[in-house]
Formats: structure tokens, C-alpha cells, sequence
């Protein structure tokens, strides 16, 4: 087991723990560079998919798993960063202001809705946020003239000083992109968490009563992070849209609102790296899906085996069998093995059993 | 001069008078006690300074100033800190990360400059860990600073509220029940705790306890209710000799005629 000796408080206040965890970053950051040139297209594709999907999973792991305030509605904000970012560009502005400008827009609208939706708690939040997801997608097919309707919109491709970025004619530099925002945002992150923000945020997750006690505003912190929390799903939204190509109102239905969720809940609540697993995770299992059924449609002959809802089926599978026997999901599992060999021989089975908590009867809210 | 005063404060829930027309003072640097059985309002009292609560009617002032008009959480920002009577502490955090909570009404950066951690940024954060660090040091916590809330005991877990209402440099720290469900051992390190509070930090302390043996060696003054309701102010003696307060705790020794 590792000891890291902390000679100064900047050791506590530093990105990585020690040198050694830096290279490992540093290592799976040159990886994610060689990426382009190590697969083919196709599955750039999906990494381009997967770090879209890990965008939209950091900005709802802000509200879901930093914040503890429930979210189904974050389809509805990937939308609006969405249509913003076209429209913005279809008016002519140039994307490399179109996207920013679309997730601080998106911020904003986000932090207007908090007002009067966060006062809501617990599964009545759940109820209130969904009611956003359902309402986004009449709003996009009624406002016809902006968005289309249901024909929707096409994205332009996109341009940064002459260098025309796009999903197919440069699917290599579209990936360079996406991977510039998700460091870009990873960053921010990080930066926010080690931030007095960050752990008011926490406060609020395990405690508002003496979050309020030590002068947290609670209402004002929730709205930040739920601003926070658009923002950035905003931008996923913005990339996304530029993913997809063409878009409507149903690319942003209530079931990206409830992947999302589930990308977070199995990634691992409360952790940057679940929002990256569990993205890998929703990103990579249509595919797991498909190759797997005709894997073994070719190995016993079955000729093309349709099975409908097969996806939804595995995703709702995948999901109870977490939250039965690994709440914490895959961030759980790896913190679990990494102990293991860690402490070797000393790794007892119920080292991350959870205590139950003790009576609090005095609960002012 | 007095810190903290509360003039004729009543407090109703519905029918139940909970408070009822209670007045004292704390004075600067003193230790107050309130003592009293279950349901007397003790607690009521703190959190109606701390103002979760609104009173009916009466005053609250801090060092000459009402409180009334001011939200739960600007209430540190004057300078008082509490603790929980059922422990309300950050359960996924370290033990470092909670104080470090406390040091909210010191934060001085924004939103902006904290996304992108400038180095003003840094530079408090430096400071506020200087401050923890101090607590830690003073409340002997070392052992458990990196340890996560959820996996500590229960006496480890009050040490650390009382470190964390510490870590925000209050003028008047609430402790509401510091030795509930501590041992006899643990109680004596709280009692040692409080007098040095209050010498060496120069802080007022105002507090509840139903531990008569922390009540009268580390208060200076103790004030003892029943029903909502004042039985005696004064020196913890002269409180535990009161005949309302032994009728309040024991009944009069009458017996019931049948």
C-alpha cells in the first residue's frame, strides 16, 4: 500500500495524489491522443460517442452525485444546448462562440428553472424534472420556426480558423474536438470539487440542516449547481447535435433523460470516473448487443435474429443487478479490486460494508 | 458585554408552548449552560437563535443587534457556530473535508474564479487549511483526518462537530448535548476542551447538557427550565440546590392524598 507523505497543505490541494497517479493520467491521456490511429473509423465513432455521453454524465454527476438533487429532465437541456448551438451557427456565428455561448445560455435557462423547481425534494423532484423532459420535446415540435418541428434541423459543419471539422469527412479531428471539451470541462470539474464550492455542494448531498449551519445558503448553492449542471450538459448537447448530424425532437426524448441517470447510477455515484463508466458502459453496449447477436446467430446459423427491446431489456438488467449487489457501482468494484491488491493478504470481505446510520430523529426539513 | 440575549421569547407549536416567554444574556467569554428534562426546550432555544425557528413573539439580539430579520444561514456569518444533539455531520466526506465546510462563511472567491482555480483561489485555500489544521492539532483528530465520516465511531463523530463549529472561528459556539453517548473518559477530554475554549480561544459558550458533572465544572452560569419555562438562573450550585429545579427533576415529596 501506497503512503503519500504530505509535507505542505498544497498536497492536499494538488490534482493528483502523488507523481505516480499523474503518470497514469498522463499515460491514458497520450492513449486517448494514439486513439485515432490504433482504430478504425467506426469505433472513433463511438469514442467520439462515448466521450459525448461522458460530457452530459460529469454535468448531471454534478447535481446527482455531488449536489444529491435528482434530475430526469437533462435530455431537455442537452436539446436546448442543442438547437442553440445550430441556430446560433445558422445566424452565423462562428462555433468556436456558438458552443460556449449555447451552454451558458443553457446555464442560464437551467438556473431560471431551478428557482422554483428546486424547491422540490426527493421523488417529487424526480416527478418535477420529468415533467421538463416531456414538455421539451411539444415545446421543440411547436416552435416550428426555430427548430423545425419534426423535421428538425441539420447541423452545419463545423469551422475553427479554416479547419473544417466534421463527424464523417474528418471524423479524427471531430474526435480531437470532443475530446478538447471533455478535458476542458474534466478540468473545471476537479477544479470546482477542491473548491469551497465543491464540498458546499457535498454538504448539501449529506446534510442541508448543517450545511445551513455553517452559512450555506442552500437554495442559492442548489441553483448554482443545477446551473452548473445545464451548462455543461449543454455542451454535450451542442457536440451531440454535430455527432448526430441531423437531429429532431426525438434524438432528445425522455430515454437519453433516463440513460443518463443510469449512466451515473452504474458508473458510480459521486465519482468523476463514474461518469466516464458508466458513459462507456450506455456508449458501448448497443454495439456489444449487435456484435454479440450476430456472433451467435452465425455460430448456430439463426440467420438475423430480431430481437426488439433487447437494449432496454439489458440496460434494465444491468441496473437492478447494481443496485442489488453494487450500489456504488463499476467506480465501486475497481475501488474494491485496487484494495484488494493493495493490502494483500489483508483485504477483508467487509471492508466497504456500509454501518448502518445512526437514528436522526431531529430532521428540521 | 452581552453576546448573546433573548427577551421574553415565546415560541407555540400550535397549542404547545415550547418556549414560553424565556429571557437571559450570555456574556462575552462566559460558558452558559441550559439544563432542564426532556422536552423543556433546551434545544428548542438553539434553534431559535440559530433561526430555523421564528418566535411568537420576544427578541433575539446578538451583541445588541436582533437576529430576527436574518436567514438560517447568515447566522454564522455573525460569529456563531453550533453543533447537532443527533450528530449532522457530511457522511461521504473526510474528516478534513467537514472542517473545511466550516470555513464557508470565510470564502471569499467565486464561482468564476473557482472553475478555474485562480490563484486567489489557492492562496485561501491555504488559509483555511492552516485554520483545520489548528483545530485538528487542538482536538487531537490527526489520526482520523483522511477517514471517511460513515466509518467512524461515535465519539470520534461528536469531536469532529465540535471541530467543525471550531473551524469556523465563531465568537459564540452552541453545543447542543456535547457528552450525549460519550464515556466517562471522553466526557473529561470535553470537559478539559471546553475550559480551553473558553480560556485560551476566548470563546463564549453557550450550551446544553443533561451531564451535571460537565454542567457545574465548566459553567459559569446555568440556567435551568422545565415546560418551556425559567426555574433558576445562577451558579451551577445555586441551581442544583433550587427548589423548583429538584421539583422539576425529582417531584415534591408530597404525597399524593387519595
Amino acid at each position: 500500500m501506497r503512503f503519500v507523505f504530505k509535507r505542505s497543505y498544497d498536497d492536499d490541494i494538488k490534482l493528483f495524489k502523488h507523481r505516480q497517479q499523474a503518470g497514469y493520467y498522463v499515460l491514458l491521456l497520450v492513449l486517448m491522443m494514439a486513439l485515432p490511429w490504433l482504430v478504425d473509423d467506426f469505433f472513433l465513432g463511438e469514442a467520439t460517442n462515448v466521450l459525448i455521453l461522458a460530457i452530459a454524465g460529469m454535468g448531471l454527476m454534478l447535481l446527482t452525485g455531488q449536489t444529491g438533487q435528482v434530475s430526469l429532465g437533462h435530455a431537455a437541456f442537452m436539446a436546448l444546448g442543442c438547437y442553440l448551438n445550430v441556430i446560433l451557427m445558422q445566424r452565423g456565428v462562428p462555433f468556436i462562440i456558438s458552443l460556449p455561448l449555447a451552454g451558458i445560455i443553457t446555464g442560464i435557462v437551467g438556473a431560471i428553472i431551478a428557482m422554483p423547481i428546486l424547491r422540490l425534494h426527493g421523488i417529487y423532484l424526480a416527478i418535477g424534472t420529468l415533467a421538463i423532459s416531456v414538455l421539451s420535446e411539444d415545446i421543440i415540435v411547436i416552435s416550428k420556426k426555430w427548430t423545425g418541428g419534426v423535421i428538425g434541423l441539420v447541423a452545419e459543419p463545423i469551422n475553427i480558423f479554416g479547419l473544417d471539422i466534421d463527424r464523417y469527412g474528418t471524423p479524427i479531428l471531430f474526435y480531437f474536438l470532443v475530446l478538447f471539451v471533455t478535458l476542458f470541462v474534466l478540468l473545471i470539474f476537479r477544479n470546482i470539487l477542491r473548491a469551497p464550492l465543491g464540498r458546499a455542494f457535498a454538504a448539501i448531498r449529506d446534510s442541508e440542516v448543517s450545511a445551513q449551519a455553517l452559512g450555506v445558503n442552500v437554495t442559492k448553492t442548489k441553483i448554482t449547481a443545477f446551473a452548473l449542471s445545464c451548462g455543461i450538459v449543454g455542451l454535450a448537447g451542442g457536440l451531440l447535435g454535430h455527432f448526430a448530424g441531423a437531429f429532431n425532437h426525438e434524438t432528445f426524448n425522455l430515454v437519453l433523460s433516463i440513460q443518463l441517470l443510469l449512466m451515473i447510477v452504474i458508473g458510480g455515484l459521486g465519482s468523476i470516473h463514474g461518469a466516464f463508466f458508466g458513459a462507456v458502459i450506455v456508449g458501448f453496449l448497443p454495439q456489444l448487443i449487435a456484435i454479440s447477436r450476430d456472433g451467435i446467430s452465425s455460430i448456430f446459423n439463426l440467420g438475423s435474429l430480431p430481437l426488439p427491446g433487447i437494449e432496454t431489456a439489458s440496460f434494465a438488467f444491468i441496473l437492478v443487478i447494481f443496485i442489488m449487489f453494487e450500489p456504488r457501482g463499476i467506480y465501486g468494484v475497481w475501488i474494491k479490486i485496487r484494495t484488494y491488491f493493495e493490502l494483500f493478504p489483508f483485504y477483508r470481505k467487509n471492508m466497504f460494508k456500509r454501518q448502518k446510520s445512526y437514528l436522526k430523529t431531529e430532521r428540521m426539513k | 458585554m452581552s453576546f448573546i440575549t433573548l427577551e421574553n421569547v415565546t415560541l407555540r407549536f400550535g397549542g404547545l408552548v415550547a418556549v414560553n416567554d424565556v429571557s437571559f444574556h450570555v456574556g462575552e467569554g462566559e460558558v452558559f449552560a441550559l439544563v432542564g428534562p426532556n422536552g423543556a426546550g433546551k434545544s428548542t432555544i438553539f434553534n431559535l437563535i440559530s433561526r430555523i425557528y421564528n418566535p411568537a413573539s420576544g427578541d433575539i439580539r446578538f451583541k445588541d443587534k436582533s437576529i430576527l430579520n436574518l436567514r438560517p444561514d447568515q447566522v454564522p456569518f455573525l460569529g456563531i457556530a453550533r453543533t447537532f444533539q443527533n450528530i449532522e455531520l457530511f457522511e461521504q466526506s473526510t474528516v478534513l473535508q467537514n472542517l473545511l465546510v466550516g470555513r464557508h462563511r470565510h470564502r471569499k472567491s467565486n464561482l468564476l474564479t473557482e472553475m478555474f482555480f485562480a490563484p486567489n483561489v489557492r492562496d485561501e485555500e491555504r488559509r483555511h487549511r492552516q485554520v483545520v489544521e489548528e483545530v485538528i492539532d487542538f482536538l487531537e483528530l490527526q489520526a482520523y483526518r483522511d477517514k471517511y465520516i460513515a466509518g467512524l465511531p461515535y465519539g470520534v463523530r461528536k469531536v469532529v462537530e465540535l471541530a467543525r463549529a471550531l473551524a469556523t472561528e465563531p465568537k459564540v459556539l452552541l453545543l447542543d448535548e456535547p457528552a450525549s453517548g460519550l464515556s466517562l473518559e471522553e466526557t473529561n477530554d470535553m470537559i478539559f476542551w471546553i475550559e480551553d475554549i473558553k480560556k485560551q480561544m476566548g470563546i463564549t459558550v453557550l450550551m446544553v447538557e443533561h451531564d451535571m458533572n460537565l454542567v457545574s465544572s465548566v459553567s459559569d452560569r446555568v440556567l435551568a427550565l422545565a415546560d418551556g419555562k425559567e426555574l433558576a438562573i445562577g451558579t451551577p450550585s445555586q441551581v442544583q440546590s433550587h427548589p423548583a429545579v429538584i421539583e422539576a427533576y425529582l417531584g415534591t415529596g408530597q404525597r399524593i392524598s387519595s
